[in-house]
């Protein structure tokens, strides 16, 4: 990747899903740009296609037809093997419903991602605890998700995504679980990260509010991006 | 860190783990237990028969070298042997098996038993005086909760019971050899009969003569006839084991396939997020295979302790031996058949796709 070309570059990008005899265009040709250290947040309608969008930019799932080049690499025609590795080297997923693994404590969840990119899991970085001071869960890495409020589990979330320092950290909806006082305090979390790290974020979202929080917005509808 | 994810994941379930485990490890006891009442009841015959003192057993024809029988031959073969050229005693005794398990009354002539094996030592009571005397081993007698001067019915008689002796010599119970005659209907016959020599290094010399002589006779030296008293000798015996252990292996599999099959069910979403995270298919096997391989060693170490408690339940009715070669064959077994019944669970949870097992609820 060279300096300048966008950390994600999506273009033509389609995917249709099919069930027995029924098929779905969830994606008809979306094409993106998205230059490093952007905060770009992603707003449309349930059946827009933002998910689809964000589950094949985070290979999670391959898509039918186009390119999608995230940090320097082609996805669109690499197997599972090759989403695996993008996943655990080169971005990080904060979800709605947090997705902390319930058995383990907030400490155990941040090891356990690190571990698995192959990083060193003790003791934590004094990058990755600067961060955990700027979350404001220093204190809380002994407790299971359990014991936690959803704010904390998100925060806690956060630290996972980014103690693995990915490229691009995908955030899908991640405030839509959360009450009014700690949506704000995870949007701005987001913002600050972003600003003080130079991290890149996608962010999906249906709520407008949240989406002022990135740079620049981008809506979709039908499959498609409608405006940028 | 995939020890502390197996580990959380085994504790957090623990009803679920203690049943896994205690089903895995009730295979593992009935290897043990079958194994150890084999080996155990072999142990006890050869230590028996070679308490005897005698060099070489002689049986009837067709009779088998190692189990109870019926055949008998007739006492006069007795007088033969004993012209026989380094022969210095022969006696004859008679076998009666009871309605109890692998028990037999012996019938011998005291005087006779006396000289071949040196003796009975005696923890209470006296010898064989009367025609309804008997006299028991301590092990049959602790078992059975049995004191001199009682009585017993055995083959519907009663028994008084003479004395109590140390174990260790032909048999558990022992009775006058006519009494046994007349009960069976074998007057002036016998079930074997044990010859001492002169010296135990002309026994193979001895024992090709009298093959030689006594056509169709099963004649055995004391050596080769403990030799054949062992699990391998026996072929229905040997299959019952191999039925056993293929039974603990398909126990074992089973269970641990339905356990690990529960455990992928229930962590759908757990191994949505191992695979958000970068996890490879390896690592997700791994997990599975991690937590099978704990349930199998937890079931094996149970299953040990197990067999204990079946040996102190069983050792009432047959002597059963602990034998610690077969902790890790068993225990290998028990591994084998948890990691085989988490391979397909395994392969379930490693083809999931990470975006429905996202969403699992």
């Amino acid at each position: 990747m060279n300096n300048g070309d966008p950390i994600i570059h999506v273009r033509d990008l389609r995917k249709v899903y099919v069930t027995g005899k029924v098929s779905v265009e969830a994606l008809r040709g979306v094409n993106l740009d998205v230059p490093a250290g952007e905060f770009l947040s992603i707003v449309g309608p349930s059946g827009s296609g933002k998910s689809t969008l964000f589950h094949i930019v985070g290979g999670l799932t391959p898509p039918t037809s186009g390119e999608v080049v995230v940090a320097g690499h082609n996805v669109s025609g690499v197997g599972d093997a090759g989403r695996t590795e993008l996943r655990r080297k080169y971005v990080s997923f904060v979800f709605q419903k947090f997705n902390l693994l319930p058995n383990l404590s907030a400490r155990d969840n941040i090891r356990t991602a690190l571990y698995i990119s192959g990083q060193p899991t003790d003791p934590f970085s004094g990058e990755l605890n600067n961060v955990l001071s700027m979350l404001g869960i220093a204190g809380r890495l002994d407790h299971k998700p359990s014991e936690m409020s959803g704010g904390e589990q998100q925060r806690v979330a956060i630290a996972r995504a980014l103690a693995t320092r990915p490229a691009i950290l995908l955030a899908d909806e991640p405030t839509g679980n959360l009450d009014t006082a700690n949506s704000l305090a995870v949007l701005k979390i987001l913002r600050d990260l972003n600003e003080r790290l130079g991290q890149t974020i996608l962010m999906i979202t249906h709520n407008t509010e949240a989406a002022e929080y990135g740079h620049r917005i981008v809506h979709m509808r039908d499959g498609l991006i409608v405006d940028a | 860190m995939i020890f502390k994810l197996v580990l959380e994941n085994v504790r957090h379930r623990p009803v679920r783990t203690l049943l896994s485990i205690l089903l895995i490890a009730v295979p593992v006891t009935l290897i043990l237990t079958i194994i150890g009442l084999s080996i155990g009841f072999f142990e006890d015959s050869r230590k028996r028969s070679g308490g005897v003192g005698a060099d070489i057993l002689v049986k009837p024809p067709s009779a088998n070298a190692i189990t109870f029988s019926a055949v008998t031959m007739p006492a006069k073969i007795i007088d033969v042997l004993l012209t026989q050229p380094h022969v210095v005693q022969a006696m004859g005794t008679v076998v009666n098996p009871t309605s109890g398990f692998l028990e037999a009354l012996n019938g011998i002539d005291p005087a006779a038993f006396d000289k071949m094996s040196g003796g009975f030592v005696y923890d209470q009571g006296h010898g064989l005086q009367g025609p309804d005397d008997i006299v028991l081993d301590s092990w049959y007698a602790a078992q059975h909760h049995l004191r001199a001067g009682g009585t017993i019915n055995l083959s519907n008689k009663d028994w008084h019971i003479a004395g109590i002796v140390q174990p260790g010599k032909l048999g558990h119970m022992f009775v006058p050899i006519k009494t046994l005659q007349e009960m069976v209907g074998a007057s002036g016959h016998v079930s074997q009969v044990f010859v001492k020599l002169d010296d135990p290094a002309n026994t193979t010399a001895v024992v090709a003569a009298l093959k030689a002589k006594f056509d169709n006779y099963p004649i055995y030296s004391m050596e080769e006839l403990q030799s054949l008293l062992s699990v391998d000798n026996i072929p229905v015996l040997k299959t019952f084991i191999n039925v056993i252990i293929g039974l603990a292996v398909l126990i074992g599999f089973a269970v641990v396939s339905l356990s690990m099959y529960m455990a992928v069910l229930q962590r759908t979403r757990e191994i949505g997020i191992l695979k958000s995270l970068g996890a490879t298919k390896a690592f997700v096997m791994g997990i599975i295979l991690a937590e099978a391989f704990c349930l199998g060693l937890g079931g094996t170490v149970l299953g040990i302790l197990l067999s204990y408690a079946s040996r102190l339940a069983i050792q009432a009715f047959m002597p059963q031996a602990i034998v610690y070669s077969w902790w890790p064959i068993a225990g290998g077994i028990a591994m084998g058949a948890s990691l085989l019944g988490a391979l397909y669970p395994g392969m379930m949870a490693v083809r999931q796709d990470p975006i429905e097992a996202l969403a699992y609820e």
